[in-house]
């Protein structure tokens, strides 16, 4: 994707029908480390690559569990993950305190794609003064944080001024301002967007009544259910792995879905040993809440899969090698080729 | 008036909210209703009366009524927050029906939120002034709850409001048990109305029965409980006068 004069704003759409900030967005989300998840029908099995900066640091954490009954795999600006994951706990949470009920994971994925989508469409609002009833007002550039300007301008009879930015709508405002006491509020509504999209892709899994459940949702306000998906940098390689496996997903045993999603992270490391402290697992299913397996455990699968790996020919596993980098190029040139191509947008899947 | 003014004094601890109504006694109440689980779902009794203090003014009022696909609620005490609260189910299950997902509220979550909802009222003084009975089968499983107008609730085989909560529930104590036949059921639930026809005042002989199941709700059409009145002290009332 090249720079172009349509892509400054998320509110302004280019004569293509595109916005160019949501499409960047997406690409954020291509750039955090992998993620991936896969379901049978009674449990869901989320996994992600934990790549920390240095040997001395801890790694991001990218699986976060936001109900018994749903947890989420994130991949992209890991902060944005971070604070949609405390929404989402919210509003289970709310759900389960009215209802006594767990909250039905389409019913957040929804909640959550309409929050994305409404922050596509936000304006400022830059709060300039206020003052009481029967005052008068000074425009000013309504920057005064300093409090000789405060103390002057209160001679005049103002009750305070202050700038409130990063407003989501009318009654948020109310709020700001019955909490703060102000009287009275006069506001003027810039041009400029303050507030841009998350950039974070969603690999949300959960169990309801009507079963197991996995979504991915956009940066654009898209969301898809599938069998099985993986996002992040490299990702098409675990694609291409699944893509051959998933039929037999369904009916797979929690074990063998655990041990699937674990060869599919090693798809993307693409060459580097697979070890449990450079991955992370976790499992919802029926009768077991969502949890993330310790590294102990995980490390068991791993070994008993590379035993059964060195048994095999090893003739196959160098064709088997070249095979997968091959797929992965051609899976990259794909991405890069659909996005140069005028006529589709991404998020238009 | 000198008695409107004596009463302005007692809300004003409230402050600006004094002027504004609030439910201060019931006017209009319906009175007991029963319920118990049986083997294919909730079976639920209540009279069709509408009392007004003492008078039995109102005789076709319906105080039962069914709740999106998997409830039915029952209701004793004042009829017109009766008729608040099916406004709130009914917006309600109509958001339910618009996510169109294939979700739906069962009696579990109806019951939870109108906990919510009266124990709120209550907390601002101003109760809904009812007795809730939530009775619905979802996916094979039976649920029967009660609320009250102070947000207590809990769930059992068999709950009753009001005077039912003495005359009849000692009778189901007794005589309830699981996976009971829909004609026990009924005979069950019979025998506890005429207890309370011939013992509570605001009884009125005209009452509905209704089961839900799986399948769905359905209400009886209204009918009357025949009463034995031949004891042979009414025969004779003067006999042993002196």
């Amino acid at each position: 994707m090249f720079r172009n004069q349509y892509d400054t704003d998320v509110t302004t759409w280019s004569p293509a029908g595109r916005l160019f900030q949501v499409e960047y967005a997406m690409e954020a989300v291509k750039q955090g480390s992998a993620a991936i998840g896969l379901r049978s029908k009674t449990h869901v099995v989320l996994g992600c690559v934990n790549k920390a900066n240095s040997e001395l640091s801890s790694h991001q954490k990218k699986i976060f569990k936001v109900d018994d009954h749903i947890g989420v795999a994130i991949a992209g600006l890991t902060a944005d993950g971070r604070v949609l994951s405390r929404y989402m706990r919210n509003e289970c949470i709310n759900y389960s305190f009215t209802y006594e009920s767990p909250l039905p994971v389409g019913r957040l994925v929804v909640q959550l794609a309409d929050k994305a989508q409404v922050l596509n469409l936000i304006l400022a609002v830059k709060l300039l003064f206020v003052c009481d009833r029967t005052s008068q007002y000074n425009t000013g550039n309504g920057l005064c944080h300093k409090k000789d300007n405060l103390k002057r301008i209160t001679q005049y009879g103002l009750c305070i001024v202050d700038v409130i930015a990063h407003v989501v709508s009318v009654t948020e405002l109310n709020v700001i301002v019955k909490s703060r006491g102000y009287l009275h509020i006069i506001l003027v509504c810039t041009q400029r967007s303050w507030k841009r999209p998350y950039g974070v892709g969603l690999l949300v899994a959960g169990l309801d009544e009507s079963g197991a459940h996995l979504y991915y949702n956009c940066p654009s306000g898209n969301y898809f259910e599938y069998q099985a998906f993986a996002i992040g940098s490299r990702s098409q390689a675990a694609k291409t792995y699944l893509e051959r496996r998933f039929e037999n997903f369904t009916d797979s045993s929690r074990d063998d879905l655990v041990k699937d999603a674990i060869t599919a992270i090693r798809e993307t490391l693409q060459g580097e040993t697979l070890k449990s402290s450079i991955c992370t697992i976790a499992v919802v299913g029926v009768g077991e809440p969502f949890h993330v397996l310790d590294q102990g455990t995980v490390q068991q699968i791993i070994d008993t899969f590379e035993t059964a790996a060195e048994q095999e020919d090893p003739a196959t596993e160098p064709d088997a090698a070249t095979g997968q980098e091959a797929a992965a190029e051609q899976g990259t040139a794909a991405d890069q080729g659909g996005s140069t191509d005028e006529g589709a947008a991404p998020m238009d899947i | 008036m000198q008695f409107m003014a004596s009463k302005q004094p007692e809300n004003s601890l409230l402050g600006p909210e004094s002027d504004s109504q609030r439910t201060l006694y019931p006017y209009v109440t319906g009175t007991s209703v029963v319920a118990l689980k049986y083997k294919d779902g909730i079976l639920m009794a209540a009279d069709m009366g509408g009392s007004y203090g003492s008078t039995l003014r109102y005789k076709s009022v319906q105080r039962m009524k069914p709740i999106g696909k998997h409830s039915l609620l029952g209701a004793s005490g004042e009829i017109s927050d009766f008729q608040e609260i099916l406004s709130y189910l009914d917006e309600l299950i109509l958001y339910d029906n618009m996510w169109d997902d294939g979700n739906s509220l069962g009696p579990k979550e109806v019951h939870n939120y109108l906990t919510r909802v009266m124990y709120n009222r209550r907390n601002k003084f101003n109760p809904l002034w009812n007795s809730l009975v939530l009775g619905g089968v979802k996916n094979g499983q039976k649920y029967l709850g009660t609320v009250s107008m102070i947000g207590v609730n809990f769930e059992d085989n068999h709950v009753a409001t009001g005077f039912g909560n003495h005359l009849a529930r000692p009778i189901l104590r007794q005589e309830w048990h699981e996976n009971l036949s829909f004609e026990d059921g009924v005979r069950l639930l019979e025998k506890c109305m005429r207890v309370l026809l011939y013992r509570d005042r605001s009884a009125v002989n005209k009452l509905q029965i209704a089961k839900i199941t799986e399948d769905g709700v359905t209400i009886s059409q209204p009918y009357s409980l025949k009463t034995y009145w031949e004891f042979s002290a009414f025969e004779n009332p003067a006999q042993g006068a002196i």
